[in-house]
């Protein structure tokens, strides 16, 4: 596919700045992301790749002190527009977090904890979610014995694929993904990287990671982020072997970060 | 003197530590229970005091000190469940928030008999309720909505944050993310402040002697109308409880069997506390069980 071909764009964000207090994290970020691709958020420790993430999903928000200006589009619709319904953006656009989270509740519970709190009590379907958002996850051959018994008795790897399980089960188009495999062992982020092969046919990923090689075995696109700019933006297979910014090229070679 | 052994030193001093405060309790607990079960029997669980001869019991102080622990729970748990999910999840970082929490220290540490007068102008004469074992529960709500607030805040803030931040991004809304994940997970610790609060409501005499009175009505345990004076569930009768029996009595008690009294009386009490505080940490343990799955 060459550069310039476009598809369809979800998100966009545009002249987006962020503030903690009075000091300015995210510099005029302009990115938009393509539909049904897995982009990559490469960048060292601190630069803001995972803040910017998390506006994608207004997770900042929690954070007191936290100001944002510009606009970030999914849809068309700004999604920091007083009225919006930040349930039904979260539930839209899921997260995986860096460290494995799931509930203290079993396998099951933990998928059908969306769709339950979100109003679905029949128990056939909901049988059914569980059973497709496991598969979804590549965990079901793993657990499908095991459905009632506590998430926190599984691998890491496991538990990081459950989350990604119960993030789908709510049926979200956008899923992003923060660091997902640092926690994890060399054949647990494997599994994972696998996965997102999979997930990308139906969802459209955007994953911060820090890891380089990840960024260029399984994203499309990357985005390198230095010092709460984005320094360069394009697909994956260009911007690794012949990226225009020197900074780029010092990053990824392994000259700092 | 070299660190091998100043460190040996400082482990036989905690360990002597350790030993003190279990031999207290042992010893107290023998002392109480080795004075008091010669007396306990079911006659003495289930009939009324003696004014003047021997051989009285202590049933209605009794009931009455787990009748009021009920009631007492009934208020205080709502309001200090409410209290702690606001202080924890919903007040602002600001100088009313600061206010609140000072507020909420100072009257943690008033005097139970100041609560008592309170209790006896709020609630016996301007409520207008009487000696009784509302006013009773009331005055111990005062008392013991501090300690319950701060537990249930504490308890709140010690959930891993990745807890909360997941449920969130799952698009769950504040309030059910508090009650489907918060609340589950910081049940042991609420649990823990709802014993230690339970046991001063067992154990506390100085805020009853003006609210819920020195004095229990002849009760007919058959009697179930609420509103019925000689009804054992009526709110709005006098209720003495077990602690302030045992005050009443080696104070002004005129049978001649003060002393066995007093003793099986305090035996009781010992075994009720007991009794409960570990029915209550059973039951929380299957709570927990059931809703977290370990």
């Amino acid at each position: 596919m060459p550069e310039e071909q476009v598809d369809k764009q979800v998100v966009h964000a545009s002249h987006l700045n962020l503030f903690y207090g009075n000091n300015q994290a995210l510099f005029n970020i302009n990115l938009s992301f393509e539909k049904n691709h897995v982009t990559a958020l490469i960048g060292p420790s601190g630069c803001g790749k995972s803040t910017f993430l998390r506006c994608l999903n207004r997770m900042n928000d929690l954070i007191e002190g936290v100001k944002i200006e510009g606009n970030i589009k999914i849809h068309n619709e700004d999604i920091y527009h007083p009225q919006t319904d930040i349930v039904q953006l979260r539930k839209n656009v899921g997260m995986v977090f860096q460290r494995p989270n799931p509930f203290p509740m079993t396998i099951y519970d933990n998928i059908a904890y969306g769709p339950r709190i979100h109003g679905l009590k029949d128990h056939k379907k909901l049988d059914e979610i569980v059973e497709s958002s496991l598969q979804k996850a590549a965990l079901w051959n793993e657990v499908k014995d095991r459905l009632h018994t506590p998430a926190k008795g599984l691998s890491g790897g496991q538990q990081q694929r459950l989350v990604i399980g119960r993030v789908l089960a709510v049926e979200p188009e956008i899923i992003l993904m923060d660091e997902p495999t640092s926690a994890l062992d060399p054949i647990s982020t494997a599994s994972v990287e696998e996965l997102l092969q999979e997930l990308k046919k139906s969802y459209t990923v955007i994953i911060v990671t820090h890891n380089m090689q990840q960024a260029a075995r399984s994203s499309d696109f990357t985005a390198f982020f230095l010092n709460g700019e984005v320094v360069e933006y394009g697909k994956t297979s260009r911007l690794f072997t012949t990226p225009k910014e020197k900074r780029t090229e010092d990053y990824i070679t392994g000259r700092f970060g | 003197m070299n660190t091998k052994a100043k460190d040996r030193i400082a482990t036989g001093v905690f360990y002597a530590m350790a030993m003190i405060i279990v031999a207290v309790l042992f010893g107290l607990l023998f002392y109480i229970l080795f004075h008091g079960l010669q007396r306990i029997d079911l006659q003495f669980i289930t009939s009324s005091p003696e004014f003047m001869k021997a051989g009285g019991g202590v049933g209605p102080q009794l009931f009455n000190s787990l009748y009021l622990l009920v009631l007492t729970m009934l208020i205080t748990l709502p309001l200090g469940l409410g209290g702690g999910i606001y202080l924890a999840e919903y007040a602002p970082k600001n100088k009313v928030t600061d206010v609140i929490r000072l507020s909420i220290e100072v009257l943690s540490s008033l005097p139970s008999i100041v609560v008592g007068l309170f209790g006896l102008m709020l609630f016996v004469n301007t409520m207008g309720w009487g000696y009784s074992i509302l006013s009773g529960a009331f005055a111990l709500t005062v008392f013991n909505l501090p300690l319950m607030v701060r537990v249930v805040e504490e308890s709140l803030s010690s959930v891993p944050r990745e807890q909360k931040e997941a449920s969130f991004a799952l698009g769950i809304t504040h309030w059910a993310t508090i009650r489907k994940v918060l609340l589950p997970v910081a049940l042991p610790g609420i649990l823990t402040g709802a014993i230690l609060a339970a046991g001063r409501i067992f154990g506390e005499a100085a805020a009853l002697l003006f609210t819920a009175g020195m004095s229990s009505p002849n009760l007919n345990f058959a009697n179930w109308n609420l509103l019925d004076p000689a009804s054992p569930l009526n709110p709005f009768r006098p209720a003495e409880t077990l602690a302030v029996h045992i005050w009443k009595i080696n104070s002004e008690g005129l049978i001649p069997d003060v002393r066995e009294v007093a003793d099986g009386a305090s035996a009781l009490l010992v075994i009720t506390v007991l009794v409960f505080n570990i029915a209550a940490r059973w039951f929380g343990k299957w709570l927990y069980r059931r809703l977290t799955a370990s």
